[in-house]
């Protein structure tokens, strides 16, 4: 102890003497890394559990799943467009000019052990990656888990979301045979129309005029590094700010907005996520395995003149195939699209085209700053660590109900000629109709939702003040027939009764005392979002019911009620 | 509620937390945390016992999975039989799914009935306090008066001018993408067809007489001057603008020739592009009764007799027609260029 302080331990407990070799190893990481401090920090953080946050874990690892498996596919696809003939081991195809893209592809298909495998699996696992990161988004959205302090965490998702749109549809195009080069085709046609600079970025993309040699070399950049590692980045931060507001939980007794309530993450935790991942992998291993996927060598090359009836694009390019469809290119004898005369030939406006592009485009961008619009509209700028019961948020629950209608229609309709074969219908009366329908049917699923929203919190209330329908029918001394009612415990109740349901608010003026038109349409949003309300059950009504239970002479339903009350009390 | 408490009590005054179930804010107060309820394999060892035996037994599929998959790696081998190749890839699939099933269920299994499963409550922490963020504000503006940038305007505005103009470099190294010689929308007006070049099918390149197509029937075309492109790339993208789609119906039947267009068919055989006007697939399904063409990919229809004019679907223009004749030899051949833009419209295209 002659020099001060010379061992920083020397001040505090006796230094830490590691006996077994893992101990010394770990000491040995920890007085370089600090691993004490991760360990107190995550060794027994407490993450809330519910089987609905289990789809952005599938995501996750779909994912991972997906990396592993296309670096796989890296060591032998060429992403060149250079043509060569193809002498692989599909025999139909044999002495066939193709690009080296295709050749490559079916090389993996057919003469790497495994490729096939690791082709389909990583297909899969794009489609599953798309769809978990939608069911996260939509739960994330339903039960009002963007809300504050969550927001940029929100927009984070977003972004993940288009990135995954754009790393599938990048990966689509790139084994060049027919189908994926009719998704460039169309995605060529979708740039051209768009005014002043659409002609040039198509010439940009291509490295020329469509399909030029460039494309899938520039794709394959996109797909195998650009997006994957944007992707990759926006996952960490999305985590990172998990951990930073740490895990939202459903409301409950014991739940409040100051607490977590879960498991820890050693060992029950990590045990349970992790097993998971590999059940995700296995689950995919068996339908890569069992169902084939983009089987390739059916299609051919790629080549400009023939295309397949009844093609399909991925799944989540369905609504933007679906919105093309549906726009009408004339209304009678009136062509929608438009040439403005101007002094040097005039510029053509290819509004079938570009129609189409509003909707996707307000879905897209309303999806990124949806918190921000619902909370101007609640007036509400607290922190919520409680998620809402859908049924609790009637108007928002039916909005986002509204919202996944107008997107299953405009995904119907990007099947809509599969749809016509199956069921035999007439394609142009499914079109007809999907162009009324994308109106009407978003209106009526917000009606319809609310109303279910509604009756589900009367149910509730119902269940506070009266009880559970035991199914067991009384006969009273004097003939009347009685269902008898079980009261909940106390947990049950708390659950029920525990959640704000705002009233309008109604304008607020602002520090002039004057309200602005501003802040009527907010009154006017606001009153809309919450003039339907059921209210929960107040202490007073609760109150009254159990006096009501006395008074009526359910003796049995009160006394089963009191003695419930009491196992419920006697354990805390 | 002795040991489930509500958390962190402390508030950091700048953050207000949304209802907190204080008491009497609802119709009862939080009653906390169920009690915990034992599993039987907490208290029963031979429970316990009979999980730790399916663990094993889930570890022990594992194993039999990478041995499948073996098999089917080694096994089968190399072949190039369709069947084969499906059979190899389905016990890669099962194989590998088994031994991923296994741990995973495994794991989980272990977890839900071996390892501790009370729920732990942790406080939440405000994200900062008050005085933290104004010991942060301080910092912030230490560091900004230190650096003087607000003191010396000329810095400042100097660095955003150069911040602005830095980056622009970036965007103009990109021109390149596209290098080809003839850059620019003009030459989206032309295609390779041009007067007396023959028409012949595609892909075997062989000409056509009008003899050769009956009635109600149609045709992939491509212009002959198509096969003397060597380059791949060049043939594909002159191709992609030149594919046509010839037709021959009964002459009765075609209803509309508008003026200019009265020579553009020979005896009921039409020709048009089969780029769609809209985005630009190929219009491939044509049906011979009611001479429609239609677009699988966004289903527009064209009306052949009509002079290819929109009938249904989202595209905006007819098709061009390509305008035909016949050559001393008795073989179909181009009168000219098409006389407009093929494929879809394009800010440029204008009135043609």
């Amino acid at each position: 102890m002659s020099t001060q302080a010379s061992d920083s331990t020397a001040a505090g407990p006796a230094a830490f003497q590691p006996e077994t070799r893992t101990g010394r190893i770990a000491d040995y990481v920890d007085q370089r890394v600090g691993g004490t401090n991760m360990v107190r920090e995550f060794g027994r953080k407490i993450f809330p559990d519910h089987w609905t946050f289990m789809f952005g874990e599938v995501a996750l690892y779909s994912f991972v799943i997906l990396i592993i498996s296309g670096i796989f596919l890296t060591f032998w696809f060429d992403p060149s467009m250079a043509t060569v003939e193809y002498e692989g081991k599909y025999a139909p195809m044999n002495g066939m000019e193709m690009s080296a893209a295709y050749a490559s592809s079916l090389d993996l298909s057919f003469d790497v052990r495994g490729g096939l495998f690791m082709r389909q699996i990583h297909h899969w696992a794009a489609l599953v990656f798309v769809m978990a990161m939608s069911v996260h988004m939509l739960r994330v959205f339903f039960t009002g888990a963007f809300r504050k302090p969550r927001e940029l965490n929100w927009v984070v998702g977003c972004a993940l979301l288009l990135l995954g749109l754009g790393a599938g549809f990048t990966g689509y195009s790139l084994p060049d045979e027919v189908l994926s080069g009719n998704g460039l085709r169309i995605i060529d046609g979708i740039l051209k129309a768009l005014p002043v600079v659409g002609t040039y970025m198509s010439f940009f993309l291509f490295g020329g005029e469509f399909p030029g040699e460039a494309v899938i070399p520039r794709l394959y950049v996109l797909h195998i590094l650009i997006i994957p590692g944007i992707i990759l980045a926006l996952v960490v931060v999305h985590l990172f700010m998990v951990v930073l507001h740490k895990h939202t939980q459903y409301p409950g007794p014991g739940r409040t907005e100051r607490n977590v309530v879960g498991y820890p993450v050693g060992p029950v935790y990590a045990a349970k996520a992790g097993g998971f991942f590999f059940i995700v992998f296995g689950i995919l291993a068996l339908i890569a395995g069992t169902f084939q996927i983009n089987a390739l060598w059916n299609y051919g090359p790629y080549d400009p003149s023939p295309v397949q009836a009844g093609a399909q694009p991925d799944w989540y390019i369905g609504p933007f195939e679906g919105v093309l469809r549906m726009m009408p290119g004339w209304i009678g004898d009136i062509p929608l699209e438009f040439v403005i005369p101007t002094p040097w030939g005039g510029n053509t406006v290819a509004t079938p085209v570009l129609v189409p592009l509003i909707p996707v485009g307000i879905l897209f961008a309303g999806m990124f700053v949806w918190p921000w619009i619902e909370a101007w509209i609640s007036g509400d700028k607290r922190d919520h660590h409680i998620l809402d019961r859908p049924r609790n948020a009637p108007a928002r629950t039916a909005f986002g109900t509204a919202t996944v209608t107008f997107y299953c229609i405009l995904w119907g309709m990007g099947a809509n000629d599969l749809i016509a074969t199956h069921f035999d219908l007439s394609l142009n009366d499914i079109t007809y109709w999907s162009r009324v329908l994308i109106f009407v049917g978003p209106v009526f699923a917000f009606i319809v939702t609310k109303r279910i929203c509604l009756a589900l919190q009367r149910k509730d209330r119902e269940t506070v003040l009266h009880g559970h329908e035991a199914g067991v029918i009384e006969m009273k001394p004097h003939g009347e027939f009685t269902e008898r009612h079980r009261r909940p415990d106390d947990y049950e109740l708390y659950t029920l009764v525990a959640f704000e349901s705002p009233e309008p608010s109604g304008p607020v003026p602002n520090a002039k005392g004057r309200i602005t038109r501003l802040e009527k349409l907010r009154a006017g949003l606001n009153r809309w979002f919450y003039e339907d309300r059921v209210a929960p059950v107040s202490r007073q009504e609760y109150l009254e019911a159990l006096e009501h239970d006395h008074h009526d002479g359910h003796d049995d339903g009160g006394l089963e009620a009191r003695e419930q009350q009491q196992i419920g009390s006697g354990h805390h | 509620m002795g040991e489930h408490g509500n958390g962190d009590p402390r508030e950091s005054g700048a953050v207000i937390n949304a209802g907190d179930g204080e008491s009497g804010q609802y119709a009862i107060d939080d009653p906390g945390l169920p009690p915990h309820r034992p599993r039987l394999a907490d208290e029963d060892e031979n429970t316990a016992k009979r999980s730790e035996r399916q663990v094993a037994v889930l570890f022990l599929v594992s194993i039999i999975g990478t041995v499948i998959f073996f098999i089917g790696y080694f096994v089968v081998g190399h072949t190039a039989d369709l069947h084969e190749v499906r059979l190899q890839n389905t016990l890669l699939g099962v194989g590998v799914a088994f031994a991923m099933l296994g741990i995973g269920l495994g794991v989980v299994h272990w977890a839900k009935t071996l390892m501790p499963d009370h729920e732990l409550v942790e406080a939440r922490k405000p994200l900062r306090t008050e005085d933290q963020r104004q010991e942060a504000e301080q910092i912030v503006g230490d560091v900004l008066e230190e650096s003087g940038i607000k003191r010396r305007p000329l810095i400042r505005n100097t660095l955003i001018g150069a911040a602005v103009l830095a980056p622009l470099p970036a965007v103009v190294l990109f021109r390149d993408l596209d290098l080809s010689e003839d850059f620019g929308p003009e030459r989206m007006r032309h295609t390779i067809w041009d007067e007396g070049v023959r028409l012949v099918r595609d892909p075997t390149g062989t000409p056509v007489r009008a003899a050769d197509l009956t009635v109600g029937s149609a045709m992939h075309i491509v212009p002959e001057t198509l096969l003397d492109i060597t380059d791949h790339g060049e043939k594909l993208a002159e191709k992609a603008k030149s594919v046509v789609l010839l037709i021959r119906m009964d002459p009765e039947e075609i209803e509309t020739v508008s003026e200019g267009r009265e020579d553009w068919t020979y005896e009921g055989i039409i020709a048009a592009s089969k780029v769609c006007t809209h985005v630009g697939c190929p219009v491939a399904l044509y049906e011979r009764h009611t001479h429609h063409l239609l677009c699988p990919c966004h289903q527009s229809t064209f009306d052949a007799a009509n002079e290819f004019e929109v009938i249904f679907g989202p595209a905006g223009r007819p098709l061009p027609q390509l305008p035909i004749a016949v050559d001393d030899e008795g073989f179909l051949v181009a009168r000219s260029d098409f006389t407009e833009p093929v494929g879809p419209s394009y800010w440029e295209r204008g009135n043609a």
